[in-house]
């Protein structure tokens, strides 16, 4: 329903005519035009013309926060991890990104088409989906692994929810889960080896697994560097790190879960390695070897897919730290950072429930 | 981050709640004006929260300045009194800020006029006592002060005699409000910088209709001319003068009386539940002239302020006056004004008429540019907990707001809809541009309507 109405204020030397007009939401909008009481009436067109709403209060808004700026924020973050895997992947890690970058927008485009909706490329959330799971894939993978990826990412990962913001699962986690399981060769451990590749890191076992098989052990600083085989985004723990902790403290990704995930696996770790249990693999192994980090900074602060309070950001972050550590430990995968947030998602509308805010004064 | 307040157990500040841009300065240096008395005054009957009150004059009747013209016949109510003299006419019928529709007098001026410096001596000038002990007793202020039909003066208007009796509860602290927490309004400031006088004897009578020792002044630290001259004003007296952050809304009530003695007000509750009273510092001044000088409520300073006003100016303005004629004498609007509010920009009602009257609760008029307001389109709702982060009451504004769209009235209680006190931390800080505490406006008016039924 729409209703306007017109009618004339007076002010000083100048006649407003008032349009008064009601949307459909009953949200009352009315814009004022000032005319000059000199000109004649059919001369509005080549006068200024101020407009006064009128609006609910507040009437000011924060002009450093927009969705826009928290996605760019994020690719401002991966830029140290993308250089360190540029650095050791060389082009190969370069087409894997670039292959899952374009895949991801074009399937957005695309699905957002066929839901007649507008593209909402702008917010660059597709482009993080992918880039999270060009990093997060090998980078000798095929290039049907992460175009499939990348189309499960953002159809079964996110569009069939209701699009940004309804999503259950973070989308780059379900891309590549789905791949991991279709494709078990190319993405097992040994998808990440070639013994043949000019590139050095793609010729060693990945740190996690080389200890599961064979008990071998790698140095620390390699691992906190990144000179290892791994996911390209995950092999460097210093780059995570640098890029996390600008995200924390632009409040972009929320602290309490990488403080939950990390202090999780140090405690556990520090048990483990206090019982004697696998003692060559030290907690800072556990902490620096695998996607922990880039997990815990890029993944699972995902706000679309975590907690909404402090409270139950620290449990999910736990819940994660515990899961990593069971599956690293019991399970046939090396890893398990990725299964471990996604079930943690799953738990995510849970954890909501169970974390209540007290209101203020509230008995 | 506090800080340190030697005498009380609060640290300054309270958690959550944000740092919007001050933009003080476009009025803050302007000497209160006294504006030349208007031709008509309109008194809405209803300037409080609280019933209505009834017209005791005739239309064509001849009123002087300061008489009673409408009297208040119930507990929450407050009387009305002329601030011209002149005539009565017709009753007819205002719209207010707020949208209500309310009978209201008009009164013609006729005669001499009070103005200029005669005007501001009359109402800030004198002597004002500070050895008020002993020479009223409470219910004699208070009587005064409910004849005066005074009512607080920093935005809720509600009656000043109803916070000052004492019922029951033990009140033990008068925290008098100065923070003048809302982004661009001065006329607090101004009125602490231009007459501290009357705020410390008022703050001295009215701590004596409650029977508080303690009376503590409560200014934010973004004004520090202020907190000298309420201190070097309060020599002599028991009032302590106290600092504290500049955050928004720090002068809420609640977070006030949180931030300086940490003590939490219970839900739904009054400062009195935990001891404490709390009143403005305009509302002081004018408890003040009504005791010692024997006038009622007629005047208050305003602050017309804004990118969107020629002139920012703070102004002494008779009641009644219509906003129109004080975005006239302040120069107009300029080109790319956007909103006129009457109050500040946070909780602040836009007008949509500027013959509107200025009512007992008009803090200032603030003009917003184009640039100033938000213009980002509506987006998807990500859960970045912003909104969460930044709630004053802990809520959880995404969730209740999403409730409210799609009238869930149950879910939105279930998330204590009727706990929000609108301060609009969450539609400030939101990155997706979602009108939340707008949406939540919308639900606890449909849990009121539903209560009702």
């Amino acid at each position: 329903m729409l209703i306007a109405a017109i009618c004339n204020l007076k002010l000083d030397k100048t006649i407003c005519c008032r349009y008064i007009i009601l949307n459909r939401d009953r949200q009352l909008l009315i814009t004022m035009t000032t005319i000059n009481q000199e000109t004649k009436s059919d001369q509005v067109a080549d006068i200024p013309t101020p407009e006064i709403h009128v609006a609910s209060s507040p009437h000011l808004s924060n002009p450093n926060t927009s969705t826009r700026r928290i996605m760019a924020d994020v690719l401002i973050a991966l830029v140290p991890v993308i250089g360190m895997a540029v650095y050791v992947f060389h082009l190969a890690a370069v087409k894997q990104m670039a292959i899952c970058l374009v895949s991801c927008i074009i399937a957005e485009a695309g699905f957002m088409k066929i839901r007649n909706k507008p593209v909402p490329l702008g917010d660059f959330s597709a482009a993080i989906t992918g880039l999270i799971l060009g990093l997060s894939l090998p980078a000798i993978a095929p290039w049907y692994v992460g175009v499939i990826g990348s189309v499960v990412a953002i159809g079964i990962g996110k569009v069939i929810f209701g699009g940004l913001g309804m999503n259950i699962f973070n989308p780059a986690m379900v891309g590549r889960a789905f791949v991991m399981i279709s494709f078990a060769g190319a993405m097992a451990a040994s998808g990440y080896v070639d013994s043949q590749n000019t590139i050095d890191a793609i010729t060693m076992a990945t740190p996690l697994n080389a200890f599961k098989q064979s008990g071998t052990n790698t140095s620390i600083l390699d691992l906190f560097i990144g000179l290892t085989n791994g996911s390209p985004g995950e092999v460097s723990a210093f780059t995570c790190l640098l890029g996390g902790i600008y995200l924390c403290i632009r409040k972009t990704a929320s602290w309490e879960i990488p403080a939950g995930i990390i202090g999780t696996v140090v405690i556990l770790g520090g048990i483990l390695n206090a019982l004697n249990f696998q003692a060559e693999w030290t907690v800072l192994h556990h902490l620096f070897g695998g996607a922990l980090l880039f997990g815990a900074f890029f993944i699972a602060t995902d706000p679309v897919t975590s907690p909404l309070t402090s409270k139950g950001k620290f449990i999910f972050g736990i819940g994660i730290g515990i899961l990593v550590m069971l599956l690293r430990i019991f399970s046939g995968y090396p890893e398990g950072v990725m299964f471990a947030i996604l079930l943690m998602n799953a738990v995510t509308p849970l954890i909501n429930k169970w974390t209540p805010h007290k209101t203020l004064g509230e008995q | 981050m506090g800080l340190k307040l030697k005498e009380f157990k609060g640290n300054g500040t309270f958690p959550k709640g944000i740092h919007p841009a001050g933009h003080k300065n476009l009025s803050a240096g302007k000497a209160v004006e006294v504006v030349p008395a208007p031709g008509k005054v309109v008194l809405p009957l209803l300037q409080n929260i609280g019933l209505q009150c009834k017209s005791i004059v005739k239309s064509g009747q001849k009123v002087g300045y300061g008489e009673k013209v409408a009297a208040a016949n119930a507990m929450i109510s407050a009387s009305i009194h002329t601030p011209i003299s002149g005539k009565v006419l017709k009753p007819v019928v205002t719209t207010l800020p707020t949208s209500n529709h309310v009978p209201a007098l008009p009164i013609k001026a006729e005669g001499k006029q009070l103005e200029g410096q005669e005007l501001w001596d009359d109402i800030f000038g004198g002597n004002w006592p500070i050895d008020v002990k002993g020479k009223y007793a409470s219910d004699e202020i208070t009587a005064i002060i409910s004849e005066s039909g005074i009512v607080g003066l920093g935005g809720a208007a509600f009656p000043s005699h109803v916070k000052i009796a004492s019922n029951g509860k033990p009140v033990d602290t008068l925290l008098i409000n100065g923070c003048e927490c809302e982004p661009y309004l001065t006329c607090d400031y101004r009125l602490m910088i231009e007459a501290p006088e009357p705020i410390i004897t008022g703050s001295l009578l009215a701590a004596l209709a409650i029977g508080v020792k303690q009376i503590v002044i409560c200014i934010e630290n973004n004004k520090p001319e202020a907190v000298e001259t309420m201190k070097k004003a309060a020599i002599g007296t028991t009032i302590k003068v106290v600092s504290l952050k500049t955050k928004y809304p720090q002068g809420s009530e609640r977070h006030l009386i949180m931030a300086l003695l940490k003590k939490i007000m219970p839900l739904g509750g009054l400062p009195a539940d935990v001891g404490v009273a709390v009143s403005n510092v305009a509302t002081m001044a004018s408890v003040a002239r009504a005791v010692i000088k024997g006038k009622p409520l007629t005047h208050r300073i305003v602050c017309v302020t804004g990118k969107g006003i020629s002139n920012p100016k703070n102004l002494l303005i008779p009641l009644g006056i219509s906003y129109g004629e004080l975005i006239k004498y302040c120069g107009g609007l300029t080109k790319d004004a956007a909103r006129v509010i009457s109050g500040g920009p946070m909780m602040g009602f836009t007008l949509a008429d500027f013959d509107m009257p200025v009512v007992k609760g008009t803090s200032g008029i603030t003009v917003l540019t184009h640039k100033d307001i938000c213009h980002g389109k509506e987006t998807a709702c990500i859960r970045c907990g912003r909104c969460v982060d930044v709630c004053p009451m802990n809520l959880v504004p995404t969730k209740i707001a999403h409730a409210a769209r799609f009238q869930n009235l149950e879910m939105a209680k279930k998330y204590n809809i009727m706990g929000c006190i609108e301060s609009g931390c969450c539609t400030y800080i939101c990155p997706a541009n979602i009108p939340l505490v707008q949406l939540i406006r919308v639900g606890k008016a449909m849990v009121a309507a539903e209560k009702r039924k």
